[in-house]
């Protein structure tokens, strides 16, 4: 294939992604509207982040006036699962890519982009990994300005209902999963208990969100990493089935 | 919210998203081989979404019941493995609807 058909082969095979990062986005824009930010700001987050959970978090921890630390500490440790599927793709390609050219996929890497060039093994080119980003990022703008511009108009009503979308996505990721893996149903468990605990009890509230959320997810890994150990690489197969979803 | 604010959270939050997705596609070339960080990169991104979850999703619509329900409602569609548009869209209109009632 040429560098031509491969970008847009891989345009062709995005196109439901791009779908799907609208709606996503499109609450994005909405909870930016929300919580009364520019729309240069909502744009501009879209435009350097191109991630959910990350986004949703950094608007609410400024709305809250977060500190730096607090901020970008939270941040990362949202999105330090791209960090293993950046460990995946650097193991996975077989022709050799500059680093610039690297640097350059890096950029546009979410979940839905990853399995999708996960499921073109070795063969994998740059060109088909630019085909594969274009549409999703142009839908995760797109939905983000639509969202903020209607975030004006809808009644109040719908904007605040709208607010629960987003976690009920986070649901529909982390529970199907649950249901095979011991390990996966303890992190969230866990996750999720000690999640309410620091919101709840007194002195312990007092800590900024941004760092309960740090705090809960790490327990709650180290609890799961320590009682479930994984051994088999035959597993990652599976999870990046899962992580399409 | 003043103009600094905004901008050099921007940059941070840009900064943070971009490290783990360049570092090791960029820099690293062997396999990580221990498995407990095998199994803290594998677990945490479920963790980080239970813990922004629990308990903010009851808080996330201004009514409470509403929101706990629909929640319940999203927990159940997720059990049945609906897809994550629908359960999306349906626990939206739950809250929504019951938003006018509670």
């Amino acid at each position: 294939m040429s560098t031509k058909e491969s970008y847009l082969a891989g345009l062709k095979k995005a196109i439901p992604v791009a779908i799907a990062y609208l709606a996503v986005s499109f609450t994005f824009g909405l909870a930016a509207r929300r919580s009364d930010f520019p729309m240069w700001f909502a744009s501009l987050i879209s435009a350097t982040n191109l991630t959910s959970a990350g986004q949703f978090t950094g608007i609410e921890l400024l709305r809250l006036g977060a500190g730096y630390l607090e901020l970008s500490l939270a941040v990362f440790v949202i999105n330090l699962r791209y960090a293993l599927m950046s460990f995946s793709l650097s193991q996975q390609v077989a022709i050799p890519i500059d680093r610039g050219t690297r640097f350059a996929m890096s950029l546009f890497l979410t979940d839905e982009v990853f399995a999708l060039a996960s499921e073109k093994g070795s063969a994998l080119t740059p060109a088909y990994y630019f085909g594969l980003s274009t549409l999703p990022y142009l839908g995760w703008q797109l939905g983000t300005l639509v969202g903020y511009l209607l975030g004006g108009v809808f009644p109040h009503s719908v904007v605040a209902a709208a607010g629960i979308a987003i976690y009920c996505m986070y649901i529909a990721i982390f529970l199907p999963p649950m249901k095979k893996h011991k390990g996966i149903a303890l992190a969230v468990l866990a996750g999720a208990a000690i999640s309410c605990a620091m919101y709840y009890i007194p002195y312990l509230n007092l800590v900024p969100l941004g760092f309960r959320v740090i705090i809960a997810a790490v327990a709650a890994t180290v609890l799961a990493a320590s009682l479930f150990p994984r051994t088999e690489e035959a597993n990652d197969e599976k999870r990046h089935q899962e992580e399409r979803e | 919210m003043n103009l600094s604010y905004l901008l050099i959270s921007a940059a941070l939050m840009f900064l943070a998203t971009l490290v783990p997705r360049f570092l090791p596609f960029v820099f690293i070339k062997r396999k990580i081989t221990s498995p407990f960080w095998k199994s803290f990169l594998y677990y945490l991104p479920y963790a980080v979404l239970a813990a922004l979850t629990f308990p903010y999703v009851l808080y996330s619509t201004g009514s409470l019941p509403a929101a706990a329900i629909a929640t319940v409602a999203a927990l159940v569609m997720s059990f049945f493995e609906l897809n994550m548009a629908s359960v999306a869209a349906i626990s939206f209109l739950v809250a929504f609807g019951l938003g006018f009632l509670f």
